[in-house]
């Protein structure tokens, strides 16, 4: 059987011109295989600046409201990259800009959880289990959709989260696995390792409890499905650079499994150091690092998956967004509405979806902060159905009633 | 577990003989439910009881409950004070913020290192500005203080405890020396869990406390606020009542300022409070004989009113009024509503803190509370029923008989299995009921039943990592001159870090939560780890537990880990273990040693 793999390599090289190439590969594809879609999901924990992230230079409230930390408007020194006339990003985000350009990134704005809490807690809380406001839910959104979409056997690499972790996303009845680094995944005994590993697996395939007998079975498979993925030889496509960071190492691990067929479905990490109440910077500084090593990372990935990103969605969230006025020592605090990003060939880029409610203090959610105009569990839900082609939203978002789409996705 | 020993649940029938002779620890008799605790329990029977009332056996331990005798040993678990605990009281002795208040904590630790690390941030921008970098001067007419109820400044700035790749602010040494000091407080109440649990003699008394402590889950990092509170929360709130009575514990819960902070109590209010309070002023104010003292007063009540029209009054919030319901007494399907979940968050408005920031304690605010009359549960709660409300309803709470079920099908799970005999839970609910919440006796209610002694069931639960852990270093008699490998491999590895349970759920305590891949193998691999001694602070004497890998060392660990009771591939498996080290770790990743 001629796999996804083989095919990219084969016919990689006279694709590399054409971006994310998402019609000519979906033709291609379809022909060899049913497609294999992927989600990327990154979690910016800590609440980040949305409005100095994707910043809305048009409107001078924005610059009335933050004296120290405004991102100036383009075309100045250290100025906002313009998307579209009013909004622009953060100039360490520069590299995320040609993306959106080709119509490969889209991002939704005044965008987040309808729950008015300002807890980072319970709003990661929330954004994970899905279920803002209640807060009994045990398990999270993307487990919930593993188990509604219906699937033949599954890959152990089905769920990952590159992460020390399983996140709450990711928690519930399907099985997922966190993975702090892929070349650590397995019995680590020296040189014996080996001896030893297929010794735990005969234990544990003559097990009589059923539920061990399965895992341990799965955990070996996942292991020698493992062996072939050589994280030190690892060289990415397109010259893409990630940052020697742990988030860039993360989606470099992803980009390295999803290449690598091993079945990954939704995928997972996160980065933090977001929560800047003091000295947050401008277009330099505490929050400008932070985003330089964020934007670097997603357009690395972007760029080395290339062509396979046809099949790919990513998107990043963060629990809430923060106060408008920026405060007394010239950082910001908790706030609401926050911003979103969605890359991936499937995606209807090149826009900032959404309605925009405007900074004005009287345009305010309770007077002080970005209002929210698109509940987050629209962004996802759209996702899962329209990307991931899960047909009952309703199990994966119990009690939400969806808008419908906000058509970032190409039909 | 395919395997049985016959004979087994013969035996607990002969032990009925002795129920009437069993003395409980109240100085009455039981009679009318008879124990079914064996005469002449067999090795594999005091190794369950081992295994469900404490964190396992360590090497010598079934032989020693064997001589004083099975019953006598379950009867001296309930009543941990009467068993002397010298060598875990000795390592604790060191560990001072054990002993501190809240308050003590907050102001001596955690505030300090809180603001020497925004100094520095503040130092660290400034140094950037030197250095060139654009920042424009700030309007000092636009600087505003953070709004009186926003979050403290938590995620970023919260000890590496669970955030072990958190970047920290490069330190001077006084910086380091707090950031040391504030990490030392949690560190200590992590490591003296653990130590507790690996070396205590009061093993059910450890088991109860974890169950209690996870059945009123409180997490670490909600902030800096909980974090100066757990201390306290652990040691003087569930501690003293694990084997007391429930409305005890759950009244000392509700007023505690760990529970109320992170269930949100402390925020909610009468959404009527504030325009109430305002109301009163303006009723004082047409009192008022001086006309300027009359403008002010009016001037300073239109400054609040606006503040509040900006601000959004503030309101109820329903969270520990759910959980109390759902989680802490009925159950789920306890049979309470929507309606009753709002009438019992009224209820405990003005159940509050004072000063959260420094550790302060419980404290009730009439003026937010909420004076109207409420039903709940089909009970009515007059009018101004003020601060004795709130207890007329936990009363009502801890008596009813949906939390009698919820809390003895919560401790069956734990004690027995991950679906306890339903004959089991009614038994310790009318247990419950019977003697008002009495926790020692639902406890032993359950741990004395046949079920508990069916065979069948032996080894029928999966351990939870932390169980396993433990379970592990006991089993091999590991020498523990520090913890901190256990807690690494509970947070980093095994996904269960201590006091780190985000939801009010608390942990899971059954199989499905915590068999997955990833986990297994991180089992696996902490047992070759534990062995091989590779874990610094903790010594495994290889020698004394196998010194050689011939078939009389292997009996002998299978002995002492399994009590005997392994199936034969694993006993095959096993005779593959070239040496010593790989024979332990063979036996302590084993599907068998993953069950207690």
């Amino acid at each position: 059987m001629m796999t996804r793999r083989v095919f990219m390599k084969n016919g990689g090289l006279a694709l590399v011109s054409l971006g994310f190439a998402p019609a000519f590969v979906a033709r291609t594809v379809q022909a060899a295989q049913p497609r294999k879609k992927a989600l990327v999901a990154i979690f910016q924990r800590g609440a980040v600046d949305g409005l100095n992230m994707v910043v809305p230079f048009g409107e001078q409230a924005y610059y009335a409201a933050r004296p120290s930390i405004a991102i100036p408007r383009p075309n100045v020194a250290d100025g906002a990259v313009d998307l579209n006339g009013f909004f622009g990003l953060h100039p360490r985000m520069a590299p995320l800009a040609p993306f959106f350009k080709r119509g490969e990134l889209a991002i939704v704005h005044a965008c987040g959880s309808p729950d008015e809490t300002r807890s980072h807690f319970d709003a990661q809380d929330y954004m994970e289990s899905g279920t803002p406001g209640n807060k009994g839910t045990r398990d999270g959104w993307m487990n919930r959709y593993l188990h509604a979409k219906e699937h033949a056997a599954a890959s152990p690499f089905r769920a990952v989260a590159l992460a020390s972790s399983l996140p709450r996303s990711l928690q519930g009845t399907e099985p997922a696995l966190a993975i702090n680094q892929i070349n650590q995944f397995g019995i680590r005994a020296g040189r014996n390792s080996d001896m030893v590993q297929s010794t735990f697996e005969d234990e544990y395939a003559a097990a009589a409890d059923a539920l061990l007998h399965k895992t341990g079975g799965e955990a070996f498979n996942a292991v020698k499905m493992l062996k072939d993925v050589n994280t030190a030889t690892y060289a990415p496509a397109g010259n893409a650079q990630y940052p020697n960071s742990a988030f860039g190492g993360a989606l470099k691990q992803i980009a390295q499994l999803i290449k690598s067929d091993l079945g990954l479905e939704v995928a997972f990490t996160e980065l933090t150091g977001w929560d800047t109440h003091v000295q947050q910077g401008n277009s330099t500084g505490q929050l400008a690092n932070r985003l330089d090593d964020f934007a670097k990372s997603i357009a690395a990935f972007g760029t080395d998956m290339g062509e396979q990103m046809a099949d790919i969605v990513l998107v990043t969230m963060s629990e809430f967004g923060r106060a408008v006025q920026e405060n007394g020592n010239r950082g910001t605090d908790h706030g609401h509405g926050n911003a979103m990003f969605i890359l991936g060939g499937p995606v209807q880029g090149g826009k900032v979806y959404g309605t925009w409610p405007g900074l004005e203090v009287g345009q305010r959610w309770e007077g002080r902060d970005l209002a929210i105009t698109t509940d987050f569990r629209d962004v996802f839900s759209e996702i899962v159905s329209g990307h991931l082609g899960a047909t009952d939203v309703s199990k994966i978002f119990p009690g939400h009633a969806t808008k419908g789409p906000l058509g970032f996705l190409r039909a | 577990m395919a395997s049985m020993i016959p004979g087994a649940r013969a035996r607990f029938a002969f032990g009925l003989g002795l129920a009437g002779l069993l003395v409980t620890s109240g100085g009455g008799v039981t009679a009318e439910r008879a124990s079914a605790v064996p005469d002449h329990a067999d090795a594999r029977t005091i190794s369950h009881v081992l295994n469900r009332l404490g964190f396992g056996p360590r090497p010598g331990d079934v032989e020693r409950v064997e001589k004083m005798g099975l019953a006598a040993y379950i009867d001296q678990q309930l009543t941990p004070d009467r068993i002397p605990d010298d060598v875990v009281e000795g390592r604790l002795a060191e560990f001072a913020t054990l002993k501190m208040s809240a308050h003590d904590i907050a102001t001596k630790f955690l505030v300090p290192a809180q603001q020497a690390r925004q100094a520095a941030q503040v130092q660290a921008g400034k140094a950037a500005q030197q250095t060139g970098q654009t920042m424009a001067t700030p309007d000092p007419n636009m600087a505003s203080a953070p709004p009186p109820n926003a979050p403290p400044n938590m995620a970023a700035n919260a000890p590496p405890y669970l955030r072990p790749n958190a970047q920290n602010i490069v330190a001077t040494p006084e910086m380091r020396m707090l950031q040391q000091q504030e990490q030392n407080v949690v560190n200590e109440l992590v490591e003296q869990k653990l130590l507790r649990e690996t070396l205590s003699e009061r093993q059910l008394n450890e088991v109860l406390v974890d169950f209690w402590f996870n059945h009123f889950n409180v997490f670490v990092n909600k902030g800096q606020e909980e974090r100066a509170y757990l201390t306290e929360y652990e040691r003087d709130v569930i501690r003293p009542h694990v084997l007391g009575n429930f409305r005890d514990l759950l009244g000392a819960v509700a007023h505690s300022p760990a529970m109320l902070y992170y269930l949100d109590n402390w925020e909610s209010v009468d959404p009527n409070a504030q325009e109430r309070t305002l109301a009163e002023q303006e009723s004082r104010i047409k009192g008022m004989v001086n006309p300027m003292a009359q403008a002010v007063a009016r001037q300073n009540i239109a400054r609040q009113r606006e503040q509040m029209q900006k601000q959004g009054a503030r309101g109820l919030n329903e969270n520990y009024g759910r959980e109390l319901m759902e989680l802490h007494t009925l159950g789920v399907d306890g049979g309470y509503t929507q309606k009753d979940v709002i009438e019992v968050a009224r209820a405990l408005t003005g159940w509050t803190i004072n000063q959260p920031n420094q550790g302060g304690g419980f404290a009730f605010r009439a003026q937010v509370h909420d004076p109207g009359p409420k039903t709940i549960l089909g009970v009515t709660f007059p009018a101004g029923g003020g601060e004795a409300e709130g207890n007329r309803v936990l009363d009502l709470l801890a008596r009813h008989p949906s939390t009698a079920h919820h809390i003895a099908f919560q401790l069956a799970q734990r004690l027995v299995a991950d679906e306890p005999p339903a004959a089991l839970v009614d038994r310790a609910a009318k247990k419950f009921l019977d003697t008002d919440g009495d926790l020692r006796e639902v406890v032993r209610t359950i741990v004395t039943s046949p079920e508990f002694f069916a065979a069948d069931d032996y080894g029928a639960k999966v351990k939870t990592p932390l169980e396993f852990v433990v379970s592990a270093a006991r089993a091999t008699n590991a020498s523990v001159d520090n913890v901190q490998p256990l807690i690494a491999a509970l947070r980093n590895q095994l996904g269960m870090p201590p006091y780190g349970c985000v939801p009010p759920t608390g942990y899971s305590m059954t199989a499905d939560a915590w068999v997955n891949t990833g986990a297994l193998l991180s089992r696996m691999n902490f047992a070759l780890q534990l062995v091989s001694n590779q874990m610094r602070g903790l010594r495994v004497d290889v020698a004394s537990l196998a010194p050689t890998v011939d078939d009389d060392t292997r009996a002998r660990v299978v002995q002492t880990l399994f009590a005997g009771q392994v199936s034969t591939s694993t006993t095959q498996t096993l005779a593959k273990a070239q040496n010593p080290q790989y024979l332990l770790a063979l036996a302590l990743g084993s599907p068998e040693f993953q069950k207690r």
